[in-house]
């Protein structure tokens, strides 16, 4: 836990309200994050949760780059990339990546799945590019053959596991995983969190994984990061918020998870 | 982790044999017209004038499909035709496409005032009626095969325009489009790479069907006496010939009127075919 991935300070970002834009004149602009400091120590993996409309899929979304943020600072392994353009990103994007939380909609309907896990590959202008492929599909679990097939061609957690192939085929160190079991049934849900637990071990990756639910969070995250209308209510350890929740809606949040309540008397 | 859902290929249905098989037979027609004419085109024989086709009573077998009023072979007329009707469609389609679809994939996908400047220009160029604007531009650059071309690209290229915005304007939104950002693909790069070939489909189906229409529009600017020369072999031409002596020889209407109707007919199924063919999302 020495090495800072991830250092962020009071990052702020805005969207404009175009539901109450006036005729004339700019829209006016809604708060989704309101200042957020934290920082990601290497190896780490952090949950964020947070209800809809908490701006963790924003936050995540800013981490990664995908939207820029109005003021504070993104440091990503000593650099600033808060403002960054996108040419000045594109040698860091090979070592922060990001699975999908639709997987139908993150993969290109019209290519294989060999070449939509070869894309960023072929972006970052890496050799050997059938290979890494190869080993991408081993890694997630997937026969080969699947390299020829269409995303539509496959179910749910194998279209997840694409995802995340693509994503640990650069070998990144930080990867961004936005809600990516929502989409699945429970035993999926389960089978995708296993490659993932295995992964981040195997290949020492720090992630950052958003989610709604803490259930999905407790086994798989060292951290927590609770999000409430655009601000961290709680950032602790998992053991420590499960064990003694300190913020209100945190408590909320946990008093939502089903308990497994097996009654004797069902029959 | 095997089933069937890989080995599952639409095979091409009858209607994109019957459309290539026409269009394909047309292609040769005006490929080999010069040839294959049973008579020279332009050819006047003001004594065997509108001689029914050879089925009929009182024909002549030299004149498989009959003459006109001028004696002129009514098939070779045809034949002849076929050249200029699948020039035009040709090229004035492609150019259309070209022009159109470039500027839509830009507007659907950058947005902001680039999409701002083009929709308003395509708002304001479809408010001019089409066959006015085309008789009006023809008038200003005057008769030829480069005139219908350039009327029919000036008018139409809104068609692609509108319709290739509004898809690319869906297809940018999904994540695949925000997962080759975060690969580093750049946004030019993410248009042709991952967008292009989502929005082919329609643009096909568009293509063909703008073929079908370049063929009625040089056909009804022949028909208003704006295409080529009148003396030269044009479908719209021996249409509007035909229709003033419908009642004494209905055959020099019908048959270019015919092979009119089976291309544009065949165009837009070719792309609607086409474009089932070529989608590997089995819907």
């Amino acid at each position: 836990m020495s090495e800072v991935i991830y250092d962020v300070r009071d990052l702020r970002l805005s969207f404009p309200d175009m539901s109450k834009k006036p005729l004339l004149g700019p829209a006016p602009r809604v708060d989704v994050l309101k200042g957020l400091s934290f920082q990601i120590p290497k190896g780490e993996v952090l949950g964020i949760v947070g209800g809809s409309g908490s701006g963790k899929s924003t936050l995540g979304r800013a981490l990664v780059r995908l939207i820029e943020p109005d003021s504070g600072g993104i440091t990503f392994e000593g650099r600033d990339i808060t403002h960054a353009s996108e040419d000045t990103l594109r040698p860091l994007r090979a070592r922060l990546q990001m699975i999908f939380q639709d997987p139908m909609s993150s993969l290109n309907p019209r290519r294989q799945v060999g070449g939509i896990i070869a894309g960023p590959l072929r972006v970052q202008g890496r050799d050997n590019i059938p290979a890494r492929v190869r080993e991408a599909l081993d890694m997630v679990g997937l026969p080969q053959s699947f390299a020829s097939r269409y995303p539509h061609e496959l179910s749910g957690g194998q279209r997840q596991r694409v995802g995340i192939a693509r994503a640990i085929a650069l070998r990144p160190e930080f990867i961004l995983a936005d809600e990516i079991v929502s989409g699945l049934d429970v035993s999926s849900q389960a089978q995708v969190l296993n490659l993932l637990e295995e992964l981040v071990r195997e290949l020492g990756l720090t992630l950052a994984f958003i989610s709604h639910d803490l259930s999905v969070i407790r086994r798989l995250c060292s951290r927590l990061l609770v999000l409430y209308r655009g601000e961290i209510v709680e950032n602790a350890e998992t053991a420590a918020l499960f064990a003694a929740p300190q913020a209100a809606y945190t408590r909320e949040l946990l008093s939502a998870i089903p308990l497994p309540d097996p009654e004797q008397d069902w029959a | 982790m095997r089933d069937a859902r890989g080995e599952i290929r639409r095979l091409p249905g009858p209607r994109l044999w019957l459309a290539g098989g026409w269009l394909a037979i047309l292609v040769l027609a005006a490929l080999l017209a010069p040839w294959i004419s049973p008579h020279d085109p332009l050819a006047q024989d003001l004594f065997a004038g509108r001689l029914p086709p050879v089925w009929e009573a009182g024909a002549d077998p030299n004149y498989l499909l009959g003459t006109d009023s001028l004696g002129r072979d009514v098939l070779s007329r045809i034949l002849h035709g076929a050249r200029l009707a699948l020039s035009i469609a040709l090229i004035a389609g492609t150019l259309t496409c070209l022009i159109g679809a470039t500027l839509g994939l830009i507007a659907g996908y950058y947005g902001g005032w680039v999409d701002l400047a083009v929709s308003r220009l395509v708002d304001i160029w479809m408010a001019f009626p089409p066959v006015l604007f085309a008789i009006l531009l023809i008038a200003v650059l005057g008769t030829g095969v480069t005139s219908i071309i350039i009327a029919i690209v000036v008018i139409d290229w809104t068609r692609f325009a509108r319709v290739v915005r509004a898809e690319a304007m869906g297809q940018a939104q999904m994540d695949y489009v925000a997962s080759a950002q975060v690969a580093g693909r750049s946004r030019f790069g993410t248009v042709l790479a991952e967008i292009l070939p989502n929005v082919l489909p329609a643009i096909v189906a568009l293509l063909t069907l703008e073929m079908g229409i370049a063929v009625i529009v040089e056909a009804i600017l022949s028909f208003v006496n704006l295409s080529v020369s009148t003396d030269a072999p044009t479908w719209g031409g021996m249409i509007a010939e035909g229709r003033a002596s419908v009642h004494q020889a209905w055959w020099v209407l019908v048959f270019p009127l015919a092979a009119l109707f089976l291309t544009v007919l065949s165009f837009s199924q070719l792309g609607e075919g086409l474009k089932d063919h070529f989608d590997p999302v089995l819907r």
